[in-house]
């Protein structure tokens, strides 16, 4: 059952990336498709690792609310990305190569999140206010950015201001390929430890019990999380409630927390929503970059309606 | 009473009036009291520039310091204010709404009906508010941030539509430097409310005890909150469109006076006006000194400094039981 339901997901994506590829094509065909080829890679594998990192850190923290972005984690990266202009200079940061300076920033942001978050999720604190918190982080981290893009820069805070809207318009395809390398890699691993991942979701005393060494667990998994935030956040900018968004849709279409069949039906929602929104966007109301206000504002509400039925259980 | 009170008053004291006259000293021209007194052009430009700029950042300092221990007290948490629970959001909402639909109106008009947008939005959130359960204390401002952000989209998405999202850059990023004489004069009505707040305060303060016992005490409990709802719409809507939005000021100010003054909202309450003045004054001054001779909004930095407070707030309050 839960099987064909998975079917259906992946012929709905592949018929988005079909729409997303083939609707309004004119002009010069070959290089209209090349240019698309490239965003829909890039697109697609956001999705991934959005919805991957996602399941991941909710089963990490055992809540169905959180996200990472919701935890600030996306604002963090970009909060590297600054401080590494800031100690780089601005003509050295932009005569670094673009792949190391991706694979530093990620670098950077796993050792911060590491530090935050794993004594953060030991002491067990109440989720509420894990929850207050990381969004309270979130805002901190967009502010120092920001703050120190201007001492750097009067001129440079424009560019932090521009990569504080979400644009899935111009995504960085420099980054496509080393993305999607660090994307397969991590999805690969996280598919490999599926089964421990259903452990780890009993909690951390009954995984204990079970045999697993909690805290160093904890910790690879949210290295794993943190870089897939990062290519997401690298190729398009922070999205705040897309993870949270398409996790709950696919847990409803499978009804299974077991990640054998939420992880495949999350990355394919993921994709679907991306895509087909996109398209959507892009040629029928004719604002592309709005999708990710638009999720940010359907994310939101639906955040308020989980939120709600959560409190009220 | 505790003995550390009197030092603490003395220290806002002074460094409001410390602060003052810095900010007026601060700025790209040199300028000294002195030289004001013999010089027309430098006491023009402390009477056009220096001086409105001064007083907007005491006035909205102790408007959004009170706003958010009205705001504490009605929706009964010590972790709210109205820029994290949707309230300067649905002002920006107004704002953009008038602007779109009546480009010609006059900033006041753009004052009401900002004020009328925040108080049908802080009375959603605090519909909502009053049924999530007492016993989880995060869920509510949690509630409200989100909420603020959900508002906050519908208002990008629509600037976007209409190019506007310059627009609402300013409204949404609190900063002194457009701040002149003849733009900042509605502000003058924050420190109205500041004193009506300090009329009704004994009023507020039995608010604070909830719906049952304050029916109980005679009190009209629908009134009190009612008043106080307008109260922080028009702070918050004249704070939108003078100067734009200023982060955690109402969340933290309140938090760290209770814990040295306690709960006695009528001796607080002038403490938490000038706490407030003092704390944004201050960080406007620090923008203007950070990279001198540019200015680093004062928005900005108090989304550090308050971000850092809040956080320290909240994990104090519960390592410390």
């Amino acid at each position: 059952m839960a099987e064909r339901r998975l079917w259906f997901l992946a012929g709905a994506a592949l018929l988005a990336a079909c729409a997303y590829m083939g609707v309004g094509l004119r002009g010069s065909i070959w290089f209209a498709l090349e240019l698309r080829a490239v965003r829909l890679l890039a697109l697609a594998q956001v999705g991934v690792a959005i919805a991957v990192s996602t399941v991941v850190f909710q089963t990490v923290t055992a809540n169905r609310i959180l996200t990472p972005s919701i935890m600030g984690l996306d604002a963090l990266y970009m909060f590297g990305q600054i401080a590494m202009v800031a100690a780089l200079g601005v003509t050295g940061f932009v005569a670094l190569e673009p792949r190391l300076k991706f694979a530093v920033e990620t670098a950077v942001m796993m050792a911060l999140a590491l530090a935050i978050f794993v004594p953060m999720l030991r002491r067990r604190y109440d989720m509420g206010l894990l929850l207050l918190a990381g969004v309270v982080m979130g805002v901190l981290f967009r502010s120092l950015a920001s703050l120190l893009a201007r001492v750097i820069d009067p001129n440079a805070f424009a560019v932090a201001q521009g990569a504080s809207y979400v644009d899935f318009n111009t995504v960085r395809t420099d980054l496509v390929l080393i993305g999607l390398v660090v994307t397969l890699a991590a999805s690969a691993i996280v598919w490999h430890k599926r089964h421990l991942l259903d452990i780890v979701a009993l909690g951390a005393d009954s995984a204990i019990g079970l045999g697993v060494d909690w805290t160093r667990t904890l910790a690879g998994l949210l290295l794993l999380v943190a870089a897939l935030v990062a290519v997401s956040t690298a190729l398009v900018g922070p999205v705040a409630f897309l993870g949270l968004l398409v996790v709950a849709l696919a847990e409803r279409i499978v009804g299974s927390r077991r990640h054998r069949l939420l992880l495949p039906a999350a990355t394919l929602t993921s994709v679907v929503v991306l895509l087909g929104g996109q398209t959507i966007l892009q040629h029928g109301l004719g604002g592309a970059s709005t999708l990710g206000v638009v999720i940010e504002f359907v994310g939101g509400i639906v955040f308020l309606c989980m939120l709600w039925s959560v409190s009220r259980r | 009473m505790p003995k550390t009170l009197p030092a603490a008053r003395v220290a806002v004291g002074a460094s409001l009036v410390l602060l003052f006259l810095l900010s007026l000293g601060i700025g790209v021209d040199d300028l000294s009291i002195r030289s004001a007194a013999v010089d027309s052009a430098a006491l023009q430009l402390l009477l056009v520039s220096r001086l409105p700029r001064t007083l907007a950042a005491i006035l909205v300092g102790a408007g959004l310091a009170i706003a958010g221990l009205v705001m504490q007290i009605l929706v009964r948490n010590r972790f709210v204010e109205p820029t994290t629970t949707g309230t300067d959001q649905s002002a920006a909402l107004g704002v953009l709404a008038v602007t779109i639909l009546f480009p010609a109106a006059s900033i006041a008009t753009k004052t009401v009906v900002a004020a009328s947008a925040a108080l049908a939005g802080t009375s959603a959130f605090l519909a909502m508010a009053h049924r999530l359960p007492p016993t989880q204390p995060f869920l509510i401002p949690l509630f409200g941030l989100i909420f603020g952000g959900v508002v906050g989209a519908a208002v990008t998405f629509i600037a976007w539509q209409f190019d506007l999202l310059q627009f609402v850059d300013v409204w949404t990023k609190g900063e002194f430097s457009g701040v002149l004489r003849g733009r900042y004069e509605m502000l003058w009505l924050v420190a109205a409310a500041v004193v009506f707040a300090w009329w009704i305060a004994d009023r507020l303060t039995i608010a604070s005890m909830g719906r049952d016992i304050s029916t109980g005490l005679g009190l009209n409990y629908q009134r009190i909150v009612q008043l106080g709802l307008v109260m922080i719409a028009i702070i918050s809507a004249l704070g939108v469109v003078v100067v734009g939005m200023i982060p955690f000021v109402g969340l933290v100010v309140p938090n760290l006076v209770s814990r040295l003054m306690g709960d006695n909202l009528r001796a607080a309450l002038p403490w938490v006006a000038a706490t407030g003045s003092t704390l944004v004054l201050g960080c406007d001054i620090l923008g203007r000194i950070i990279r001198y001779p540019y200015e680093i909004p004062v928005g900005t930095v108090l989304g550090v400094v308050g971000a850092g407070l809040f956080l320290w707030i909240l994990f104090r309050r519960t390592d410390h039981g």
